[in-house]
């Protein structure tokens, strides 16, 4: 080591490829990590001016980095599920929503949240049958895995959850309706264009404090946005 | 080396005249400057005059920017009159000794007396302006000593969960909304709680803030004086959509309030009975689920 | 001109180190296989322990196995850097060579632990500008989001995540800015020593930088944490593993800050030079002793609330959890117990730098050399009194209020002295705008904002409006970034004359200034206008009417990024490739740092212990001795006559 001297041009050649050598590492480490950001499935509009948005939740996504956590599936325009909660929707248009429920059900942290709301006629249909309020202390006693909940636009439908120890019972996503599940439909209207975050209002984050980390916490599981356009 | 003379640039006498220089001319910049934060800025300062607390917040804003103008110019003129006049210009000796000045006790105690009154005036005038308008808007914790002269006050409670604030209305059979409005020329008394984590009750119009904490109830007065739209944000960090937790809630007259009210009243009925009773505080045994996140054969909570 | 005996230190104990090289050296290398190794004993620990507990079941992630992994990894770390050898030899009865003790020429002592006060110092520089420009850098992502209050560049989770790793490193790492590279180097040689009191301790202190920083730095790529960089409780108990991340960075930095602060103490009370009386140790000297005690008594607060939490989050138990018994207030007052006196952790060096350099090129002794000495200690004794005014809001006991904004405010008095003191040393003064000097009137200038914003927050009815916006984030970034790490690179320009023995452009230095200063207030002063229209601190979305001043201020974060850059750019080139050589004591300064035989320093400092006559500041006197006898008479003035130009 001793003695070593390096002449001008190869200090200042060094110094320039320690340079480039720190951008590329920053370039590599930015782009590794903006990787992991989930996909937009995107909803286009249908003949009839309105619009189909099917989705499911189930317990255990069973892909991706964190496999068991809760979450959501899309369905795009060709029938393919992607685990995602990044949603675009065409403005001021109707969205018939139709939610497969795959998952066990919870008490609400705060009842207000089992009110139907903001919907067309205030209503979602639970298998069926319409319904403005749901019981979380009573229904079918399985409880309410998760709601799925608009603030800017004044959504809030809960859903009640399927019997954890069901025998056809969904461990991993993605689920089919062979599946022991509930089906949700409900139509709402986007109105102007914008970003809306969704979220749900059951503390679903099993494992975390509250219920309220890991997909609570992180896009693309419980927490997304509808990207009106 | 000769003997080494002061230049007369930097002798006492041209100090005195210097500091002469500098009071009179930031004497009169001061002036000017604080009428116009005074007078010209003052009105629109932050957080407007919507509740008796914004208007104190306002004049406190308002006061602290006028007494500033004076320190930030006094200051400012110091140091650039000693830079301009007393750099080194080039071709001098820039390593010459300079005027031997190691202290001065009359500037220093002036000083020391006047940061001292300054501070201390500060801290009075702070505290007589958090006692007078009932605490001032901010959170006084679950036992407030500064309330308002009246018992006629209307009582919303605040809960922060996440990521939304609903509010619930005892006066109104217990009822729970999603939006808020509030009648002007009311005493208002908020009881600021929280499901989960910690968020913070920022109503900025209303000039009220007060942390939301779990299991725990922080009061906070307010009383409207005018109608209007005001925001309510969280203001505590408490998670991925804590940007996105606000609304917009409205002052109206007292009419309008009774009737929107009563409204909300029967038209929640329904979830009004799934709701616990009112209380201060609801820690999650009683509305639900805990995450699994102490084992269950410990947790009390659990399983409820 | 004294002898250069610097290659004649041939005695010592460095020659039996330097023919053992070889790769099984202990280096950073083994440093980084021990910590490996380490990582992977304790994460397979802690999943052998707790993989079955029912919150790891559920959630997927243990964050037992990743505390237990980042404890060995700590302990792997040290041991691969050789630390281990000599302590522990010396406990089981043998004499060990110091081996530590490195004069080799040569860059491979600035990779291993080395006990050598100067390697350390420089060791540090490094590392601080590393850890400097890696949080500088989120500091872009951040107001890239903000460039628009509704579209996003980064998803919300992502945003706080950024937020929190850049404030968090920041706190962490520029708590040592000034005290690490400076303190180090500097204080012994300003004292007259030949070293300082505790090697050991000193070299650990930064050797437990890089592991934290790189720490704190991976959890990004576990999912980061979204409680920013107070963390608070609950939502830090909630988080996923990357808190863990931020636990231990924090955590390792306090026990960096200790050490750090222990050994410059001990330096100081103990190895000053004779003659060098409390009356007569530079104001950099004192602010280091302010700074150290203020470390040594706040810092463990910190790592007990630290542990704490992590207790909560890897054994499930409840301190910091409400309806099990515990209380979320714990930990606001644990941490800011710690948090505030680091704030003025963060100041005091910069005041002390500040103090020194600009009795040098005001050609002036220090005005009220008392003043300045008290105005430190005063703020290091007031600001364990202070730490309630961050709770104001939080609900805290409301009778406790008007107490704390009484000795938030008396904060000013101290802080008004070193106004006072910068006041009085450039009245009818000679001054030299060089860079260094640049800078620290730079300091006065940026601080001032910072300063008067403080009576804003104190202020409790005033507080109710700003708390917790971004007129608080504004008002931190002005008395930080404006203050010590302006300090810092006014500190940089000052003493890399004497420690790379090569001398700077003071072109490219103004430049440097100029874009820095005008950026940074490009940048920071409309942040107290957003905050006090209503935007609160954290948020990746915000009113649409404050878009303009948001955009005009990431562009100047970008401008001010460009300006950074610059510097690290020039800086590097100056002191690699051009390499213009110093002249002897390039600022004319008294200090006895510039009065060693040779830049940069021989390793022992002084041949011979300096006897100390006279104090550092008597400019003014042109009869004033040499601070001691090592000096040639007024060396350096003749030198520096020319480069005044
Ligand atoms: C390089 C220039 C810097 C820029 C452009 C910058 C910018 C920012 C921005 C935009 C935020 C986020 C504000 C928010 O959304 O709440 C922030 C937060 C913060 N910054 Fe800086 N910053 C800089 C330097 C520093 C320095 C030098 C320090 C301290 C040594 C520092 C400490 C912090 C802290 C503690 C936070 C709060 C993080 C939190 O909320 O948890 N920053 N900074
Ligand atoms: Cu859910
Ligand atoms: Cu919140
Ligand atoms: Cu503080």
């Amino acid at each position: 080591m001793k003695g070593v001297r390096l002449s001008k041009g190869a200090r200042a050649g060094a110094l320039l490829f320690g340079f480039a050598a720190l951008i590329g590492l920053l370039i590599f480490g930015v782009a590794g990590y903006l990787r992991t950001s989930p996909p937009t499935v995107s909803v286009g509009a249908s003949s009839s001016g309105s619009v189909n948005l099917v989705m499911q939740t189930d317990g255990a996504v069973g892909v991706g980095p964190h496999p068991s956590w809760v979450g959501y599936f899309v369905q795009d325009a060709s029938g393919a599920w992607h685990q995602t909660t990044l949603i675009q929707l065409p403005q001021n248009t109707d969205v018939h929503v139709t939610l497969y429920e795959y998952d066990s059900g919870g008490n609400l942290r705060n009842s207000v949240w089992s009110q139907v709301a903001g919907t067309t006629g205030g209503v979602a249909y639970i298998n069926g049958a319409a319904e403005s309020v749901v019981n979380p202390n009573t229904n079918t006693g399985n409880g309410i895995a998760h709601t799925f909940n608009v603030p800017a636009l004044g959504i809030n439908v809960p859903m009640y959850g399927v019997s954890g120890s069901a025998k056809n019972f969904c461990n991993t996503g993605p689920c089919n309706t062979s599946q022991a599940h509930n089906t949700i439909t409900f139509t709402f209207h986007t109105g102007g264009a914008g970003t809306y975050r969704w979220q749900c209002f059951v503390p679903c984050g099993l494992g975390y404090l509250e219920g309220n980390g890991g997909p609570m916490q992180s896009l693309g599981y419980m927490a997304g946005f509808l990207k009106v356009v | 080396m000769a003997r080494f003379v002061l230049e007369d640039s930097r002798s006492e006498e041209a100090g005195k005249s210097a500091l002469v220089k500098i009071l009179s001319v930031w004497a009169v910049v001061s002036i000017i400057g604080m009428a116009l934060v005074w007078f010209v800025l003052g009105p629109h300062l932050a957080p407007g005059t919507m509740t008796d607390q914004a208007q104190g917040a306002q004049f406190d804003i308002k006061f602290v920017s006028t007494l500033v103008v004076p320190v930030l110019l006094f200051v400012w003129f110091f140091f650039g009159y000693s830079i301009m006049k007393w750099r080194v210009r080039p071709g001098e000796d820039g390593t010459l000794p300079a005027a031997n000045l190691s202290g001065n006790s009359k500037a220093q105690g002036a000083w020391y007396v006047i940061t001292t009154t300054l501070v201390l005036g500060l801290a009075a005038f702070g505290t007589y302006f958090l006692i007078a308008p009932a605490g001032a808007g901010g959170g006084e914790g679950a036992s407030p000593i500064w309330t308002p002269g009246t018992t006629k006050l209307l009582q919303v409670q605040v809960i922060a969960q996440q990521w939304r604030f609903t509010y619930r209305w005892p006066q109104f059979g217990g009822m729970e909304t999603t939006g808020i409005e509030l009648p002007v020329n009311t005493e208002i008394e908020f009881n600021v709680t929280s499901l989960d984590v910690i968020h913070d009750f920022w109503a900025y119009q209303l000039g009220v803030k007060a942390d939301a904490n779990p299991d725990y109830n922080n009061v906070a007065y307010t009383k409207t004086l005018a109608t209007g739209r005001f925001t309510v944000r969280c203001d505590e960090l408490c998670g991925i959509w804590h940007g996105a937790m606000y609304n917009y809630g409205t002052v109206v007259s007292q009419q309008q309030f009774e009737q929107w009210a009563t409204n909300m009243e029967q038209q929640n009925a329904s979830v009004t009975k799934l709701l616990p009773k009112y209380s201060l505080t609801y820690t999650p045994s009683y509305s639900g689920a805990g995450g699994g996140y102490y084992n269950t054969s410990v947790d009390p909570n659990a399983n409820l | 001109m004294a002898i250069d005996f610097s290659q004649e230190t041939k005695s010592g104990s460095s020659g039996a180190s330097a023919h053992k090289s070889s790769i099984f050296q202990p280096s950073i290398i083994t440093g980084m296989v021990g910590g490996g190794l380490g990582f992977l004993f304790g994460h397979w620990a802690g999943n052998a322990i707790a993989g079955g507990y029912q919150q790891v079941v559920g959630s997927g992630s243990n964050d037992a196995a990743i505390v237990l992994g980042y404890l060995f990894a700590v302990v792997g770390w040290f041991a691969g850097l050789g630390a281990l050898n000599y302590p522990l030899k010396k406990m089981l009865g043998f004499e060990p060579e110091n081996v530590e003790h490195t004069s080799d020429p040569g860059w491979g002592k600035y990779f291993r632990y080395t006990t050598d006060h100067k390697v350390v110092g420089v060791q540090y520089l490094f590392g601080m500008l590393v850890y400097f420009f890696t949080a500088g850098l989120l500091a872009l992502a951040i107001r890239t989001e903000l460039l628009s209050p509704v579209h996003h560049i980064w998803g919300p989770d992502t945003y706080l995540e950024i937020v929190g790793e850049h404030g968090t490193m920041m706190m962490m790492m520029m708590t040592s800015v000034v005290l690490g590279p400076f303190g180090n180097y500097v204080i012994p040689l300003m004292i007259g020593s030949k070293k300082v009191a505790f090697p050991r301790l000193e070299a650990a202190s930064f050797w437990f930088t890089p592991i934290s920083y790189f720490i704190l730095l991976s959890a990004l790529w576990q999912g980061g944490f979204q409680s920013g960089w107070t963390s608070y409780a609950p939502l830090s108990v909630q988080q996923g593993v990357g808190q863990d991340g931020y636990i231990f960075g924090f955590g390792l930095q306090g026990l960096s800050m200790i050490c750090a602060g222990t050994n410059i103490v001990v330096t100081i009370i103990n190895y000053r030079a004779p003659g060098m009386t409390w009356g007569r140790l530079n104001v950099m000297g004192w602010s280091m002793v302010s700074l150290g005690f203020t470390m040594i008594l706040s810092v463990p607060v910190l790592i007990d609330g630290l542990y704490v939490l992590a207790l909560d989050r890897t054994a499930q138990t409840s301190l910091l959890y409400g309806p099990h018994g515990g209380s979320s207030f714990l930990w606001e007052n644990l941490f800011w117990f710690f948090g505030h006196p680091e704030v003025y952790l963060l100041a005091i060096p910069g005041f002390g730098m500040v103090a020194e350099i600009v009795p040098v090129f005001a050609r002036k002794p220090v005005f009220g050399y008392k003043t300045a000495a008290a105005g430190m200690i005063g703020l290091a004794i007031l600001s364990f009194f202070v730490w309630q005014h961050h709770l104001f809001q939080s609900g805290m006991n409301p009778d406790m209020r008007p107490l704390f904004m009484l000795t938030t405010e008396l904060i000013s008095i101290p802080t008004g002295f070193i106004y006072l003191v910068g006041m009085g040393t450039l009245w009818r003064a000679r001054i030299r705008l060089t860079v260094p000097m640049l800078f620290m009137l730079g300091v006065y200038f940026n601080f001032l904002f910072g300063g008067v914003t403080g009576v804003y927050v104190s202020d409790v009815p005033i507080n109710v409006t700003v708390h917790g916006s971004f007129f608080v984030m504004a008002h931190f970034h002005y008395t930080i970034m404006g203050g010590v790490i302006f300090a810092f690179f006014g500190a940089i320009y000052y003493y890399t004359p004497l420690v790379t023995g090569f001398q700077l452009s003071e072109k490219l230095g103004k430049i440097h200034f100029w874009s820095m200063i005008i950026a940074f207030n490009s940048t920071f002063l409309p942040l107290f206008a957003v905050g006090l229209l209503g935007q609160p601190r954290r948020v990746f979305e915000y009113a649409a009417r404050l878009q303009t001043l948001n955009d005009w201020v990431s562009i100047s974060s970008y401008v001010l990024g460009l300006s950074l850059t610059f510097f690290v750019v020039t800086w590097m080139w100056q002191i690699v490739v051009t390499r213009k050589k110093s002249v002897r004591d390039p600022w004319s300064s008294r200090s006895l740092e510039w009065h060693v035989d040779s830049y940069p320093p021989p390793a022992y400092n002084f041949e011979t212990i300096p006897v100390v006559v006279a104090g550092p500041y008597e400019y003014a006197d042109p009869d004033a001795l040499p601070m001691a006898d090592i000096v040639v008479a007024n060396a350096g003035r003749d030198v520096a006559r020319e480069n005044v130009r």
